[in-house]
């Protein structure tokens, strides 16, 4: 399931930025009456396509994964998070109906109806990623019910659990960072391109426009993974002392950045100590206390190594690629053009990958953090799995699946690639 | 009605919807896999043709379905995916590899025509899918899996692995083959040889459908006495409409009439699946599960109604665009430049 996530995420944050930067392209095709942007909305279209096919059909995947791997817990929590799934369903709806009209409709549509169709694509896509992570949030800060004494569910309100505490922090984070994977994927393509030498106008103009969606984008990444983190501190204190490597309750905490936790020596090695940093960050008072891995039972505590790490890599990786998107702009203002200097463009064909990494730790904080409960407090993911047999094979054969899915879309695209250069000159 | 029948009528409308479109887009891999003759790449083109805009938008009834059934009945949705882990995970890989085969070889630097690797993979995935999703639906209906207050107690082979599964997954499939071929000849009404190609297939479909549903109701008569109940029972009209319509459906396939054709067929699908549904209310799953005693508390059912009435006002206009645009039987005409542009150059 983690797997299948994983790698349905990534077409999923493309599905979600991409109509973007389409629908963008197209109308100033139209309204500048451009053709190069034209053929540029043509072109991202032709890949969106390939993507958005292996995006749908991995969604597929975890929808049915749900029942069959985790009956138990969909069992339980169906009744209570259901419904962000339901709507969700309605944008996947819009989102594949209206992608039709698009990719198929160049000729039937005429160009002002065809722009027209690339709108609900766009906000359909926002919306499922919304809706989503609605559930996703409702895992960490489970609402909108009460549990009887032998387990029934009592007073469900689904919208409660919908609108749960981390979904006004998580959902702002996630969508944003669907941008962020889509600027810099996009500007990394175009990056490779020019460094072969290919600095035509095509380039030069996709390049700007994956970096303008990433350089926005990461900066509310930057705000509201901040405030996430501080909503964490106090929702799910153990997932915070995970992520921040802290084993004592203290108060004037440390920030630790990079380094090994080590349980048994509860203590972090080879870290960087920032004094009161923490403190600092979590409440915005230097002598807050925040409460250490140790003032957790053991049974109660994720694995810190993963958390810690996972949350260091998408912090300063983040950092790092922002700071990148930042030389980006501050040497295209001032030279009023495109900068073409090759360490830059070098920086940012390694930032197109690097923005997915990012995306992933993340994930990695949130679910890995979130352990051994599947649902916060509620249900340990031990008692949520299924009983049926095969479950190695099963998982075996999926990863294979996945690791062909993904080569063969890298293919297409470069090929895909390759042909659009042909057909340029 | 209560909020769980509605639900419930809604998410089998669903079903309905993912039988008569996606089906039909099963039943094009297969006639992709299988065509043969001297316009064997003219027959995968239309097959092509025919799929490619509507296809992700019929796979979505699935997911609708799938969401729709956790949220309103977990329970049910527990039990099912425990009970059907092994053919609903087949069917899963086919799903995967139907799709992103076929927008691989559609979107990528092949033509579609000549038999390639991924044309292939399409096919296969095709025909494995309704194959396996027909014994799931044949182990719900004859009543094999057994979950009393919720715990399943089955087994995880029981149901989907008998005769009367295997031949009713052959149903399935041949069904899907059948809406296909008959949709594609309406299709290519304007190509008489084509036309004709696709007749000989909805005939060939049909004959074998109709042998097949006759040879499950008699393995049925033997081996499943509740699917044979429920069809006789409060399905009968339904099920008597079906048998009716059956002869119908092949003459008007046979007398090259593809509009009539096409009505009937799907009239056909509606008509088995509403009898088996009206057959084991108000069971979802017979003979534990039923849809008041594993529907969601009345919060949960009566926000969803609120969801689906929203939903539903945004999607029926959609779609009917989908249909209207790419459809409607006005011929398209596309200037030789427009084609140029639309491969992208």
């Amino acid at each position: 399931m983690g797997t299948s996530l994983g790698f349905h995420i990534v077409f999923a944050v493309l599905g979600v930025g991409m109509p973007l930067l389409m629908s963008v392209a197209e109308g100033l095709a139209l309204w500048r009456r451009d053709e190069a942007w034209m053929v540029m909305a043509h072109r991202w279209s032709r890949a969106f396509a390939i993507l958005f096919a292996v995006g749908a059909v991995s969604g597929t995947v975890l929808s049915f994964e749900l029942g069959l791997l985790w009956p138990r817990f969909m069992a339980f929590s169906g009744a209570i998070f259901g419904l962000p799934f339901t709507a969700e369903g309605f944008a996947f709806f819009l989102e594949a109906i209206f992608l039709g009209l698009y990719l198929y409709g160049w000729n039937r549509l005429s160009p002002f109806r065809h722009w027209l169709t690339s709108i609900p694509i766009a906000l359909s896509g926002a919306a499922s990623a919304v809706f989503v992570v609605m559930a996703n949030a409702w895992m960490n800060t489970p609402a909108g019910f009460r549990l009887a004494p032998d387990g029934q569910l009592l007073r469900v309100d689904p919208l409660a659990a919908a609108l749960n505490p981390s979904t006004s922090t998580e959902d702002p984070h996630m969508l944003v960072s669907a941008y962020v994977v889509t600027g810099f994927a996009v500007a990394a393509v175009y990056a490779a391109g020019m460094l072969r030498g290919r600095v035509d106008i095509y380039h030069r103009r996709g390049l700007a426009a994956g970096m303008a969606m990433a350089a926005v984008a990461i900066i509310l990444a930057g705000i509201t993974g901040d405030t996430s983190a501080r909503f964490v501190y106090q929702a799910q204190p153990v997932k915070f002392a995970a992520m921040e490597g802290l084993y004592k309750t203290q108060r004037g905490a440390p920030i630790t950045i990079g380094g090994i936790p080590v349980d048994a020596q509860h203590q972090v090695f080879y870290g960087i100590e920032i004094p009161y940093g923490l403190s600092l960050l979590a409440a915005l008072d230097p002598n807050a206390e925040v409460r250490g891995l140790d003032s957790f039972p053991k049974a109660d505590r994720p694995n810190p190594v993963i958390v810690h790490l996972s949350f260091d890599v998408m912090v300063n990786l983040g950092i790092l690629i922002g700071l990148l998107a930042a030389a980006f702009w501050l040497m295209a203002i001032r030279r009023r053009s495109i900068p073409t200097r090759r360490w830059l463009l070098r920086g940012l064909v390694f930032a197109g990958p690097a923005s997915v990494v990012v995306m992933e730790a993340g994930w990695f904080v949130t679910e890995v953090g979130r352990q051994p409960w599947i649902v916060y407090g509620i249900m340990r993911t031990s008692q949520a799995a299924t009983t049926a047999p095969g479950l190695g094979l099963t998982f075996a054969v999926f990863i294979a699946v996945y690791v062909a899915l993904a080569v063969t879309t890298g293919r297409l695209l470069l090929m895909l690639a390759a042909r659009n250069r042909s057909a340029a000159g | 009605m209560s909020s769980a029948e509605v639900i419930a009528g809604t998410l089998w409308l669903a079903l309905t919807a993912y039988a008569v479109l996606a089906g039909a887009d099963f039943g094009g891999g297969v006639w992709d896999l299988f065509a043969s003759g001297p316009r064997a790449a003219d027959q995968r083109r239309a097959v092509a043709e025919a799929m490619g805009p509507v296809w992700e938008a019929n796979h979505v009834w699935l997911i609708f379905m799938i969401t729709g059934l956790f949220t309103a009945f977990p329970t049910t949705f527990a039990v099912l995916g425990m009970a059907l882990y092994l053919p609903f995970t087949i069917a899963t890989f086919g799903i995967v590899f139907r799709g992103a085969s076929f927008a691989f070889r559609g979107h990528g630097p092949d033509a579609v025509g000549a038999l390639s690797p991924w044309g292939v993979a399409f096919g296969v995935a095709s025909v494995v899918t309704p194959f396996f999703l027909g014994t799931a639906a044949a182990a719900v209906a004859s009543g094999s899996i057994h979950a009393p207050r919720g715990q399943l107690t089955s087994g995880f082979l029981d149901g989907w692995t008998t005769p009367l599964a295997v031949v009713i997954g052959l149903f399935a499939l041949s069904i899907c083959a059948y809406l296909a071929a008959t949709y594609l000849m309406v299709e290519n009404e304007a190509s008489p040889a084509l036309l004709a190609d696709f007749r000989k297939r909805a005939t060939l479909a049909a004959l074998v459908s109709g042998a097949l549903a006759v040879l499950s109701l008699v393995i049925a008569y033997f081996e499943g006495p509740r699917l044979l109940q429920s069809l006789t029972g409060r399905g009968l009209p339904l099920f008597v409409l079906a048998v009716l319509n059956g002869p119908l459906a092949l003459w008007a396939v046979w007398r090259s009439r593809p509009r009539i054709a096409r009505i009937a067929v799907v009239a056909q699908v509606v008509f088995v699946l509403w009898a088996w549904a009206l057959g084991q209310w108000p069971y979802l799953v017979p003979s534990d599960l039923t849809v008041s005693g594993t529907a969601s508390p009345s919060a949960t059912l009566d926000a969803m109604l609120i969801v689906l009435a929203g939903g539903g006002l945004l999607l029926i206009p959609s779609l009917w665009l989908l249909f209207r645009v790419f459809k409607s039987s006005a011929p398209e005409a596309p200037a030789p430049d427009a084609q140029s542009r639309a491969a992208g150059e």
